[in-house]
């Protein structure tokens, strides 16, 4: 075997650099009662990892073409990383507590192993690396979940977890089956000639397509899909959650779209239907139920359902235009929705580790900076300019509305009908934030420099990555 | 030789069953063996096709090999989480694990 074909896959490599000095780093220093360094550490190595990935290489094949990574894949792990790094910094705050602290080895290098399985699952060229790379990211995952152990609610939101992921890959792994009896390879490149040639079944290829979609479907809470997520969502470690609602999200996002644009391109009249209908009801139905929630963090679950449907919207443009604008959606909604868990994260530790709406109240008076912050992410979120989300969501209506069809408008007129109900209910915080006064607000506390950090660093990418359009142009050049 | 016809039933059957227990079993370890049942049909459906559609290659078998490597790895996971379900609610029952609506 060949093994300089590693320098292929470098941002793979260095993640798993990555994970065995985290993994020896906290080996070493197990059982000392202060580890100061551990954190800095850490994200120094993540900081090095972002550099690495930034520095983009052309498309190559590896291991006979199983491995295959292009720009627009590396762009999106650059955007993963940088994520991470983020979760990672402000994550420092929740591992600090003496309840905690002896896991934040732990939580490192299971963040660290879910980010490489996803990796593996962006750059896949063939459906069992895909396979393999999405079960890295998802057992991991639910470890995570499930890393406060000692609360009830992290237990039962694991639980729901692991058992609808399991159910989830099985019915995907079903599809599969149907795609390989049908043509008879898994390669993707094959698989993409045979269907275009029309080698096999069609009814059994589209078969296996729809068990498919509806198993990558439930990774990304699409809506028929979605029955795990506000319990999963609420259940998990606040810092979970912020990691879980986008790093896993837009990896699984840009995986189905990378599939269904490569791999399914023939059956494009098919899926294209399909998605029309799981996005209108994915946006519709999380938009509904999102505003009779009164927890912060099932709000958000709900929230992140309808960006997952708004991030769908770039697939069915079905173009070059589209891959730019899901990558740019993704890099604005992690800064964005890291903003909110951060703030929520640190609420939480001041209050007690409840995430109650009603914490909120009169938050301004006692907090100003904080809520301006949350205000200034939740803004984002909704999609009001001149903030990053704006024009985010500008690029992906423009992306879905170039396919042109009849149906294709109507499912981005009722898109952006639902921008106007999204804006209620994240105005609902803000409400509770400036306007309602309350007699039992959070007493003002100051926040660790971690989570300033990380807060600085959302603050700008939310102010600058919209006015700024060299961001957009970098990815749209690299993509 | 037995047609693949035959063994295609005997999967969809084994995955329908297994979708059909997971949904109505209220027992999470039930629930588990559910899920195992349908990643069962799958191996049953790749290695019959191929076995009988495709003899020339190994591509569905090493596919069924991956898949149970990591299906052990997943109930593994499963496992250990249910037993912490268990540890704080001193029960495995789904109705018990229910505490989260609004």
């Amino acid at each position: 075997m060949n093994y300089s074909q590693f320098l292929n896959m470098i941002p793979e490599a260095t993640l798993m650099a990555v994970l065995v000095i985290v993994f020896v780093a906290d080996f070493v220093s197990a059982g000392r009662k202060e580890r100061r360094w551990f954190n800095p550490l850490v994200c120094l190595l993540m900081l090095a990892q972002v550099l690495v990935s930034f520095v983009q290489t052309d498309a190559v094949s590896a291991f006979g073409g199983m491995y295959v990574t292009s720009p627009s894949a590396n762009v999106m792990k650059t955007i993963l990383a940088a994520g991470t790094l983020i979760v990672l910094i402000q994550s420092r705050n929740w591992l600090s507590r003496p309840d905690t602290s002896f896991k934040e080895g732990e939580f490192y290098e299971l963040v660290v192993s879910t980010l490489l399985g996803m990796n593996m699952m962006m750059s896949a060229g063939h459906f069992l690396l895909f396979f393999i790379g999405l079960e890295m990211a998802s057992v991991p995952m639910a470890c995570l979940v499930a890393l406060d152990k000692y609360r009830h609610h992290s237990a039962e939101a694991a639980a729901k977890f692991i058992l609808t992921a399991t159910f989830s890959s099985g019915v995907m792994l079903y599809g599969i089956s149907f795609l390989y009896g049908s043509v008879g390879t898994l390669y993707f490149d094959d698989v993409a000639k045979l269907l275009a040639a029309g080698t096999g079944n069609l009814t059994m290829c589209i078969m296996g397509m729809v068990f498919f979609f509806s198993g990558l479907g439930f990774k990304i809470s699409l809506v028929p899909f979605h029955f795990w997520t506000a319990d999963t969502y609420q259940g998990a470690p606040t810092t979970v959650t912020g990691y879980l609602s986008v790093i896993s999200k837009g990896a699984a996002a840009f995986t189905l779209m990378a599939i269904l644009m490569k791999v399914f391109a023939p059956l494009t009249e098919y899926w294209t239907n399909m998605l029309y209908i799981v996005i209108v009801l994915s946006i519709t139905i999380a938009n509904l139920f999102a505003i009779r929630q009164s927890e912060l963090k099932r709000f958000m679950a709900f929230s992140s359902i309808s960006q997952a449907g708004y991030i769908m919207l770039a697939v069915i443009g079905n173009s070059a235009a589209g891959v730019t604008a899901l990558s740019y959606y993704v890099l604005v909604y992690v800064v964005a929705n890291m903003a909110v868990f951060s703030v929520i994260s640190v609420v939480e530790e001041n209050n007690g580790g409840v995430t109650d709406m009603d914490a909120y109240n009169g938050f301004y008076r006692t907090n100003p900076k904080l809520a301006f912050l949350m205000t200034l992410a939740l803004f984002s979120l909704a999609g009001i300019p001149p903030f990053a989300g704006m024009f985010s969501k500008f690029f992906i209506f423009m992306a879905a509305a170039q396919q042109g069809s009849a149906a294709a408008y109507a499912v981005v007129f009722i898109a952006l009908i639902n921008t106007v109900i999204s804006l209620y209910y994240y105005l609902l915080i803000v409400k509770a934030m400036y306007i309602k006064d309350s007699d039992k607000a959070l007493p003002t506390f100051k926040s660790d420099c971690n989570t300033k950090l990380a807060l600085a660093i959302c603050t700008a990418g939310i102010a600058l990555f919209g006015v700024c359009s060299c961001v957009y142009d970098w990815i749209a050049m690299a993509s | 030789m037995v047609p693949v016809e035959c063994f295609f039933v005997l999967s969809a059957l084994l995955f329908f069953i297994g979708v059909f227990g997971f949904i109505t079993r209220r027992n999470l370890i039930a629930m588990l063996i559910s899920v195992e049942l349908i990643l069962n049909s799958v191996d049953i459906n790749f290695a019959a096709f191929n076995r009988i559609l495709f003899p020339g290659q190994f591509e569905g078998f090493f596919f069924t090999l991956f898949s149970i490597g990591v299906s052990a790895a997943e109930s593994a996971v499963a496992i250990a989480i249910i037993i912490n379900v268990y540890r704080n609610y001193h029960s495995d029952q789904v109705n018990s694990i229910e505490n989260m609506k609004n």
